[in-house]
């Protein structure tokens, strides 16, 4: 069985002593499974965003008379006969001249301020939008018919590179991960040596040495995962609860079921690949000895 | 009492068995250095009888434990042949090397008891790397404990055990498994003269039982009380012939 290395007997659990969880190899994969859990959850948050916005506004247009709004009327009553608009927004001049006042203060209420005229419109698939932008600039020359997907494609590009971002930093961590169990199975090793000597002379082979070792940092490398992942857990809690101003930030990403379920099956993966790692390393270290 | 001789002819000393058993191990030209330094054996050749009883002898520094751990599979010659069990074991990839090694007893001179487990423990050690469930390795271990006078030791720890206590351990972790080679290091070096008799007795017995015992031993006493066991005696890492009959041997040593 191939997991039959897990299930040491008690005679085969005090060949390495019993000093479980007091070396430092738990807390260093809690820590890098709480660093890679966060970021992974940021990464799978901000995919989301993303892809949630492009949805939103893939079939969204935006109609632009920079001299403000003496035709609007008779724009919006095209827009709205036109064949393929299913909804038409017109923003207010008060609501434009709100906006505005993020950025201008009180001057954006001038009425020397000229403001354009805007008008949402939604179309459906296969929309001929030229065509209506001709038909609406027969009205008003002026007029300017854009997508939202192009305004908002820059944004777009940097939610996507913070993602594969997000993505490199975790395997990273888990390299990370790895090369501290590399390092902790080394030192086991140097601690046992004389143990390993003796299972050797008396005919123990690789295998049945290098199982003590696999299942007591596969052991230390669960523990810690999860410590680690709950740890995270906690702060991604924190962060999604809308009660600090990250809450607030973040209010927009959500992290669906199955992104929890990957998240959750994180410290999983990172105790499996510890074992391996520690596996492979013991193996080698093994193979230098006669 | 007969000198081990060299040449690839017949096997060792066998006095009282049939020289045809097939040999147990032999060697071929065999000679070890540790790195780059000189031979610290050279030039063996011998082979020793299946179910033989060997000394091995000579002065200090002679090569006594090297050729032991040659015979135990701890090291590999640098040059020569060595046939354990009927295999070429020189150059044999080491994964192939742990079932020859479950075949051999050793009992080292610093007896390399693992500290942090139980006299018990210690002994089990073969029967559990063997395979052996912990139904089979309660019984034979309990006896052998109690054979060898520490019955009620059994759950102690090396540390507070007495050097010759814990030597007791060692020769019960090296027989437990009843090996086919029983390669003992100083046996009696911590023991008293009753115990060194007892032990004597166990290994004379797994003898006759068809187990080779090779003892490295200065104990003159060991050897004489020993009528059947023949001698090999190592002097600057070769083997010497203190008689001048290596080449011919006679059928008794005077």
């Amino acid at each position: 069985m191939m997991l039959r290395w897990l299930f040491a007997s008690p005679a085969d659990r005090r060949l390495l002593g019993t000093s479980r969880f007091r070396g430092p190899t738990p807390w260093v994969i809690a820590i890098m499974s709480f660093s890679i859990v966060i970021i992974a959850a940021t990464g799978l948050a901000l995919a989301n965003t993303a892809s949630s916005l492009s949805d939103a506004i893939q079939a969204r247009y935006a109609l632009e008379v920079p001299n403000g709004g003496e035709n609007l009327d008779a724009l919006v009553a095209t827009l709205k006969a036109a064949p393929g608009v299913v909804s038409v927004q017109p923003v207010t001049e008060s609501d434009m001249r709100r906006t505005l006042q993020r950025w201008l203060g009180p001057a954006a209420q001038s009425a020397n301020l000229p403001v354009p005229a805007l008008v949402n419109f939604d179309v459906r698939t296969g929309t001929d939008v030229d065509a209506i932008a001709k038909r609406l600039q027969s009205i008003a020359p002026t007029a300017h018919v854009s997508a939202h997907r192009d305004r908002v494609a820059p944004l777009l590009r940097s939610m996507r590179a913070l993602q594969w971002v997000a993505f490199g930093l975790v395997l990273l961590l888990s390299a990370a991960a790895a090369a501290a169990v590399v390092l902790a199975a080394r030192g086991a090793l140097d601690t046992h040596r004389f143990t390993i000597e003796v299972m050797h002379g008396i005919g123990a082979t690789d295998l049945q040495v290098t199982h003590l070792f696999q299942r007591k940092i596969a052991l230390d490398a669960l523990v810690g995962s999860i410590v680690g992942a709950l740890a995270g857990a906690l702060v991604i809690a924190a962060l999604a609860s809308g009660a600090s101003l990250a809450g607030e930030l973040t209010g927009g990403a959500r992290l669906p079921a199955i992104d929890l379920c990957i998240l959750a099956l994180l410290p999983f993966a990172l105790t499996v690949l510890a074992t391996w790692v520690a596996r492979a390393a013991v193996l080698a270290a093994l193979s230098e000895a006669l | 009492m007969h000198w081990a001789w060299q040449g690839a002819g017949p096997c060792l000393g066998t006095e009282g068995r049939d020289s045809k058993l097939p040999a147990i191990a032999e060697f071929d030209s065999v000679g070890l250095r540790y790195g780059t330094g000189a031979e610290v054996l050279r030039d063996l050749d011998f082979r020793l009888a299946g179910a033989g009883f060997y000394f091995l002898t000579g002065p200090s520094g002679a090569g006594k434990t090297s050729l032991l751990k040659l015979l135990y599979l701890a090291q590999r010659p640098t040059r020569g042949r060595i046939r354990l069990f009927g295999e070429e074991l020189s150059e044999a990839p080491r994964d192939t090397l742990p079932p020859f090694r479950r075949r051999i007893g050793v009992v080292f001179q610093d007896f390399r008891l693992i500290r942090h487990l139980s006299a018990f423990d210690n002994v089990a050690l073969p029967l559990r790397v063997a395979g052996a469930s912990e139904e089979e390795v309660e019984g034979p271990v309990r006896e052998m404990l109690a054979w060898v006078g520490l019955a009620d030791r059994a759950s102690a720890r090396p540390p507070t055990l007495s050097g010759g206590e814990q030597q007791r351990v060692a020769i019960a972790r090296a027989v437990i498994n009843r090996p086919q080679l029983l390669v003992a290091d100083e046996p009696t070096g911590n023991v008293d003269s009753e115990m060194a008799k007892r032990l004597l007795h166990l290994f004379t017995a797994l003898n006759r039982l068809g187990t080779t015992v090779v003892v490295a031993t200065h104990d003159v006493g060991l050897i004489s009380a020993t009528p059947g066991a023949d001698l090999i005696r190592l002097e600057n890492g070769g083997l010497v012939d203190p008689t001048g009959m290596l080449r011919n041997p006679p059928p008794e040593r005077p």
